[in-house]
């Protein structure tokens, strides 16, 4: 039993690694998710830097800009394989669970790496308010982003398979990520605001619930998505 | 024999609670004839929801057995459910209009049914992209359960954490359901009337297809 988990550690992990190297050496995702933000995050400091916004607005811009520069890149983390013709290689050399483990890791790094970008630049050219709750601030960008990435892990296999249309991702994937959005951009505009974990306890047990409800699910349905 | 007397009884029944709501039923205290609305909007938004939790019961049967007709029945329950959605939340639009003044607010009832009217769009855009049969039933089968899990979020959840304006649903256990005996009757039945039209309506589609895909095959030999 420990062994087996041991082993599947080991292809996650190989997996995950096989994706950050391949990124880093071609480096679309990363590239095309930051200009992307950087595209967004300028237009909408240049149409409204010179106003005073207040917190639901900022948390508006910020998830709206998140979601999108995230879906080209999420994406792509499964068309790759069918572009490049290694998809079967991939089906062959690990089982279903362990792919969708590392590409959902792979994912959730990709939207950690956008975030780490995206919000000091929001908050650079936005001049937010010092009044924030940053902490938590941060774990609604982090925890959203990682049911962003959870939702979309077994879309993105199905757009793939679906002959690669890379812009059905968002069409399909909005409709079952709207809780998620919802939900993030209330409790990020109400830890703008300057609120306490307190009051926004419902919302982080509604996205951790989200969460975990997606990813088993995702992982169960997955071989039906995968394999033909 | 027996789904002729059938028809027949749920023609009679639906003709009847028209009636009953307009006549039979009295208009509510504070809104009026206005909460008539309730006989039709609130049966058709449990339709959509019916509906669709039917078209997932088919979608895990194909994906447990793969037969092809599990998929097709699928697709078919997800096309009337998107009519029923439609008109639920073209009805619950109207009544917003004349009760809050406004046709849309994103109220929260009105972001979930919205988001099940999304789902809906979604699934068909997804069966429409995949040319392969086979895989086009799995990967709609998939969408539909994924899709499925986010709608007790939206339906039930959100609008208990988020403040409304919406007269409280039926399943609600804090405040109980309160209305007079005569809407409850009419409403009961009305919720009745448009179960058995949605099961009517779904025997006649699923027989269309069956003879049109039976066409197909012949031609195709």
């Amino acid at each position: 039993m420990g062994r087996i988990f041991y082993n599947s550690l080991r292809g996650v992990w190989a997996l995950v690694k096989k994706d950050l190297v391949d990124e880093l050496r071609t480096r679309y995702a990363i590239t095309s998710m930051g200009l992307f933000a950087l595209t967004t995050l300028v237009m909408v400091s240049f149409s409204t830097g010179i106003f005073a916004l207040d917190a639901g607005l900022h948390a508006s811009f910020l998830w709206i800009i998140i979601f999108f520069s995230s879906m080209s890149a999420l994406a792509r983390s499964f068309i790759k394989e069918e572009e490049k013709g290694t998809a079967a290689a991939l089906r062959l050399s690990a089982s279903p669970e362990i792919i969708f483990t590392g590409k959902l890791l792979y994912n959730v790094l990709l939207l950690l790496g956008l975030l780490v970008v995206v919000f000091p630049l929001y908050i650079f050219l936005m001049n937010l308010s010092p009044g924030s709750n940053y902490v938590l601030v941060v774990a609604f960008l982090v925890l959203g982003s990682v049911c962003l990435a959870g939702a979309t892990t077994i879309l993105a296999a199905m757009v793939s398979r679906a002959g690669a249309k890379n812009s059905l991702l968002p069409v399909i994937a909005f409709p079952v990520l709207l809780p998620v959005l919802l939900t993030a951009i209330r409790g990020t505009s109400i830890a703008l605001a300057g609120g306490n974990a307190d009051s926004v306890l419902s919302e982080l047990t509604f996205l951790f619930s989200y969460l975990v409800i997606i990813v088993t699910a995702s992982l169960l349905l997955f071989s039906f998505v995968w394999e033909d | 024999m027996v789904f002729l007397v059938l028809k027949i009884i749920i023609a009679l029944w639906m003709a009847l609670v028209t009636i009953a709501a307009f006549i039979y039923a009295p208009p509510a205290l504070g809104l009026g004839d206005l909460a008539r609305i309730i006989f039709f909007h609130v049966p058709l938004a449990w339709v959509s929801v019916l509906a669709y939790l039917i078209s997932m019961i088919y979608s895990i049967r194909y994906l447990k057995k793969g037969m092809m007709i599990d998929d097709r029945k699928a697709a078919l329950n997800g096309e009337i459910g998107l009519i029923f959605t439609v008109l639920a939340t073209l009805t619950g639009s109207i009544f917003a209009r004349y009760t809050w003044g406004m046709f849309w607010n994103w109220d929260p009832r009105e972001s979930s049914i919205f988001v099940l009217l999304l789902i809906y769009c979604a699934y068909f855009v997804l069966r429409s992209a995949v040319e392969d049969e086979t895989r086009r039933a799995r990967m709609a089968s998939v969408f539909s359960i994924i899709a499925f899990i986010s709608v007790p979020f939206l339906v039930f959840i959100i609008p208990r954490v988020y403040a409304t304006l919406h007269p409280d649903p039926i399943i609600s256990v804090e405040s109980g359901f309160q209305m007079d005996a005569k809407m409850f009757q009419v409403f009961m039945a009305s919720l009745v009337g448009f179960t058995g039209l949605y099961a009517w309506i779904a025997n006649i589609v699923s027989r269309i297809s069956s003879v049109t895909t039976g066409m197909e095959g012949e031609e195709n030999v």
